[in-house]
């Protein structure tokens, strides 16, 4: 029952917090050089290289900064590119410039830092992981199973006040950092080496970082959960399964692929939130890659078009979004803390269903002129207008939505954002679920006390006591089918069920109780 | 013809009246109310203290609510009815006229003369206020004693808890809420309460509340002569209706705001609903003040269609409630007394390690099914409702339990024979 904080816990959390204050002082300790072999790593050719090097002057050097790269590379690297188009060589210009710079810089990561990355990578990793669950096993022993929300509005971090801004600012700028200025956290990236070198044989790029980093996430934050909700079945086998599908399926498999060379593929990721996968260059790659290449896309396909209206027809669209999805899975496990900070007013609701929809549509039309586009010949009109959509799309959504505020924003906004406000996938399978799904939320009667436990932990900011106290059904689109509300709720007045298509929706229910039902 | 409707008391019961008078009439409905100035759930107060939710969490309604349906909310005390002029008189504000009133002002604790009663620190657990001043106090409370063992000082020792406060239960049964759960069902609780470091006091009542000279609470004295040490002492033995407003008014009063099977009083147009109103002839088997959430809300809807002319008599069903013991959630359906009556039988199971308990009790000539507990297992209402209704056998709830099992998707069925 006590909140008072055991020594285990305190002891992870100092073990916790140096490990993470140990991964960002390495952002200001590493050491650059620019040199030939740098350059070259950085996978550009040699005429591109031989204009570069002209531009850059004297090389070797040595002891340079991170931010004395970017201010040497950039405008070599522009220079560059202009004179590649002058010459009509526009084949060859690099239009990620970030990128560019930042494969630059890290090829040119030397001295200290770089030579010991391995010891730096157990030095955050392994007190990281172990403060962390330090913090949280004592709770076995000494808390009781049963909802423990005790002091969540008393915690700056967890009640929407100065920590939990802090953190979402933090969040924020590494996000930032990670989709358009990677070099900012090029000894980041750099820790994971190590890993990648023993799995690819290769140093690791920016998305083997933050992959590992995700799934480390889920994995430990998962182990939180399960802990906290050990008195409910429900929740402990949907987060083994979320585990299983980041660890495995998401991780693991594409890093098989690779090792293979096999065309890169994430086997539970659906379009539309696999926003990519009918652009022609994964259509290609599909294509040329023999049996296990159509194999690939017949599963993508098979994906949209089976799966989806099946499962949620028969389990509510909650068998993606809390059991399978990995922007759920690390929503429900690292992003739990913060589900109670979801906007559950009506205005929100309104802004809701235009955000989600407003991205299904663009990513829907943009898909479509895509494959129109793919049957036409080159240079065909649509061309142009589909690569600005791509990179519009790929820009707001793929990267500032689902990223930059999607995951920023859990600790002012609730875990859900990009679920519940933008993911074009919960769009579809919520239209699906709204009118075709056997799922429903039954409220049991006349028991509600309108305590409001539910509406509070619904991280997809349902007004769920809105329903109950009038003994009406919970058929929303948006709902993840999380099952918390059913969880909080001091009187057992929710159960999420998959039943008969028939009475699922009351209009006018009447409250058990009331001899004369009124409804 | 429009008329002004005025409910006393923004509860669940005078909310609910005004919502479904709302909903067949465009009658003018004004709601005057002390507490607060919009409706929030009592119920969650609990969850207020211990952090789980702030005070705006408890409002079952957003603030625009109430203008767009039209219900004027004024943040009032009222003084006095006055019946002859059909207008109430409320501290501030002028008088404010009716044509048809609702008394809907709910409890206030028990207090019993206690020597000490009156000092800072000592209180009852009813409304925000009291919350207040809880959370006022609670940095200088190390050890407290909750007197009274009903749901809401067990609520309030759970509040207390959460805050790392020593608890004292003096409790006057002999065990945990006997009065009203079989001996059994309320060991178990006594057991829970134990196992969170209670110090559960049982068979003893608050004799004195001693203070300091600052007019501070020192300790408490019980009828065993025990004295505890205590910055603060919550006083939860029960609670009477909150109706000294209406003393001299002509509106007749017991205990309770007296109303008849429409929750009409002797007045006419003036009707009285919730926690304050005391049935001239309760409908069988109830008491005559009933102080739960679900019974205000259902005389809040009948007490609506009367006065929109569609006259319905208080016909409240089978009984049923709920509360939560610490973890151990619990449910009753029909009429589970402590003691067997002379033609009633019963069956009952535990697993104390899961702390799930399941009885029946029924009627020994037919096997018919009359009343249902529940701990740690969580029952459809409407199921158990129908089964008691329509005199459905124990036998018949045994067979088809897991119709019945109202619990999350993947629990364990509770097994009777391990039960
Ligand atoms: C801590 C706690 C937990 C509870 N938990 C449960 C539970 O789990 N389940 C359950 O069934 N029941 C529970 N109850 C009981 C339940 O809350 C009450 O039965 C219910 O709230 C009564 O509703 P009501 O509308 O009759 O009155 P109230 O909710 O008391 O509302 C009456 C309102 O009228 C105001 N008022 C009174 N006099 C005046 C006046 N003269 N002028 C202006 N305003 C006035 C009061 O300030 C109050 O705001 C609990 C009660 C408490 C205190
Ligand atoms: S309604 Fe319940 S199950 Fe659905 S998302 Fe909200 S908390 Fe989860
Ligand atoms: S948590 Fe349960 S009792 Fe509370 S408002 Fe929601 S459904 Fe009602």
């Amino acid at each position: 029952m006590s909140t008072r904080a055991n020594n285990t816990t305190i002891a992870g959390w100092i073990i916790f917090l140096s490990a993470f204050f140990l991964f960002n002082i390495t952002l200001f300790i590493g050491k650059y050089e620019i040199t030939a072999t740098s350059l070259r790593s950085s996978g550009l050719n040699d005429e591109q290289l031989e204009i570069l090097t002209t531009e850059l002057g004297t090389i070797p050097v040595q002891n340079l900064s991170k931010y004395e790269i970017v201010r040497r590379v950039s405008p070599a690297l522009t220079v560059m590119n202009d004179k590649l188009k002058q010459d009509g060589r526009t084949n060859l210009v690099i239009y990620n410039m970030p990128e560019m710079v930042f494969q630059i810089a890290k090829g040119g990561l030397t001295g200290f830092y770089a030579k010991n990355r391995a010891l730096f990578f157990i030095l955050v990793f392994l007190p990281g992981i172990l403060g962390a669950l330090m913090i949280y096993m004592p709770k076995l022993k000494h808390e009781k199973p049963g909802i423990k929300n005790n002091g969540i509005y008393f915690n700056p971090l967890t009640a929407r006040k100065w920590l939990g801004y802090s953190l979402s600012a933090y969040l924020v700028l590494f996000y930032v950092f990670l989709y358009f200025l990677p070099v900012h956290i090029t000894e980041m990236i750099a820790i994971t080496d190590p890993v990648s070198e023993s799995i690819l044989g290769s140093p690791a790029g920016k998305w083997f970082m933050y992959g590992l980093l995700y799934t480390i996430f889920i994995l430990v934050m998962g182990i939180r959960f399960i802990i906290r909700y050990r008195h409910n079945r429900y929740q402990i086998l949907r987060t083994i399964s979320v585990i299983f599908f980041q660890t495995v399926i998401a991780f693991s498999i594409p890093q098989i692929l690779t090792i293979l060379q096999k065309p890169y593929m994430d086997f539970k990721n659906i379009w539309p939130l696999d926003y990519s996968f009918f652009f022609s260059y994964r259509i290609n790659e599909y294509l040329s890659a023999g049996t296990l290449g159509y194999f690939m896309l017949f599963w993508g396909i098979a994906l949209i078009i089976i799966a989806v209206p099946l499962f949620t027809w028969l389990y509510g669209k909650r068998w993606y979004c809390s059991w399978v999805c990995g922007c759920g899975g690390l929503a429900e496990t690292a992003g739990d803390p913060f589900r109670q900070l979801s906007d559950k007013s009506l205005k929100a609701w309104k802004f809701e269903r235009i955000a989600i929809y407003s991205v299904l549509v663009f990513a829907s039309v943009m898909t479509l002129l895509t494959i129109v586009s793919m049957f036409l010949p080159d240079n065909n009109i649509f061309g142009a207008p589909v690569n600005v959509l791509h990179g519009i799309y790929g820009f707001l959504v793929g990267s500032v939505l689902a990223g930059v505020i999607g995951t920023g924003f859990y600790p002012v906004m609730g875990n859900r954002v990009w679920c519940r406000f933008f993911c074009p996938l919960a769009g579809y399978l919520g239209i699906i679920q709204r009118f075709k799904s056997r799922f429903r939320i039954t409220t049991n009667g006349g028991q509600c006390i309108s305590c409001g436990n539910c509406s509070t932990y619904c991280e997809m900011g349902i007004d769920v006591r809105s329903y109950a106290q009038n003994g009406q059904n919970i058929v929303r689109a948006s709902c993840v089918g999380c099952g918390i509300c059913a969880a909080v709720c001091p009187r057992g007045v929710l159960k999420l069920e998959n039943g008969p298509v028939k009475g699922r929706i009351k209009e006018n229910p009447v409250l058990t109780g009331n001899l004369n039902n009124i409804s | 013809m429009i008329r002004q409707i005025v409910i006393i008391g923004n509860g669940i019961s005078g909310i609910t009246a005004a919502r479904h008078i709302r909903k067949n009439s465009d009658d003018k409905i004004t709601v005057i109310s002390s507490e607060t100035e919009h409706f929030f759930s009592r119920t969650a107060l609990m969850y207020i203290y211990m952090g789980h939710m702030k005070y705006e969490h408890t409002k079952p309604y957003e603030d625009w609510f109430w203008k767009k349906n039209r219900i004027d909310l004024v943040f009032d005390h009222v003084e006095s009815v006055d019946i002859n002029n059909r207008k109430i008189l409320t501290g501030s504000s002028a008088a404010i006229e009716y044509d048809v009133l609702i008394i809907a002002t709910g409890s206030k604790p028990n207090k019993f003369g206690w020597p000490g009663q009156d000092l800072n620190g000592v209180h009852g657990m009813y409304s925000r206020n009291d919350l207040d001043m809880l959370e006022r106090n609670s940095p200088r409370i190390n050890n407290a004693v909750v007197v009274g063992g009903g749901l809401i000082g067990i609520e309030l020792v759970e509040m207390l808890l959460s805050r790392n406060i020593g608890v004292t239960f003096l409790v006057r049964e002999k065990s945990f809420w006997s009065k009203i759960l079989p001996a059994e069902e309320s060991e178990m609780i006594n057991r829970i309460i134990r196992s969170h470091h209670v110090n559960l006091k049982l068979k003893t009542e608050l004799k004195e509340i001693l203070g300091d000279e600052e007019g501070y609470i020192k300790s408490v004295i019980d009828s065993a002569g025990e004295e505890f040490t205590c910055q603060f002492v919550g006083l939860t033995v029960g609670v009477s209706p909150n109706i000294s407003f209406l003393l001299n008014s002509g509106i007749e009063t017991d205990r309770g705001v007296l109303v008849d099977e429409y929750l009409e009083t002797n007045v006419k147009d003036v009707y009285a609903i919730g926690d304050c109103a005391q049935h001239r002839t309760p409908p069988d088997g109830r008491k005559p003040v009933e102080q739960v959430w679900y019974t205000g809300r259902i005389m809040g809807e009948t007490v609506a269609q009367t006065i929109t002319r569609n006259r319905l008599p208080y016909k409240p069903g089978i009984w049923f409630n709920s509360a939560k013991f610490f973890d151990t959630e619990y449910q009753t359906y029909g009429w589970v007394f402590p003691t067997l009556k002379d033609n009633e039988d019963t069956w009952y199971r535990e697993n104390i390690k899961k702390n799930q308990a399941l009885r029946l009790v029924f009627l020994k000539e037919n096997q018919q099914l009359t009343g249902v507990n529940a701990l740690g297992i969580r029952l459809r209402h409407d199921v158990l409702d129908k089964w008691i209704t329509e005199g459905y056998t124990a036998d018949y709830m045994l067979e088809h339990l897991s119709e019945a099992l109202f619990d999350p998707e993947f629990f364990l069925k509770p097994d009777l024979s391990t039960l």
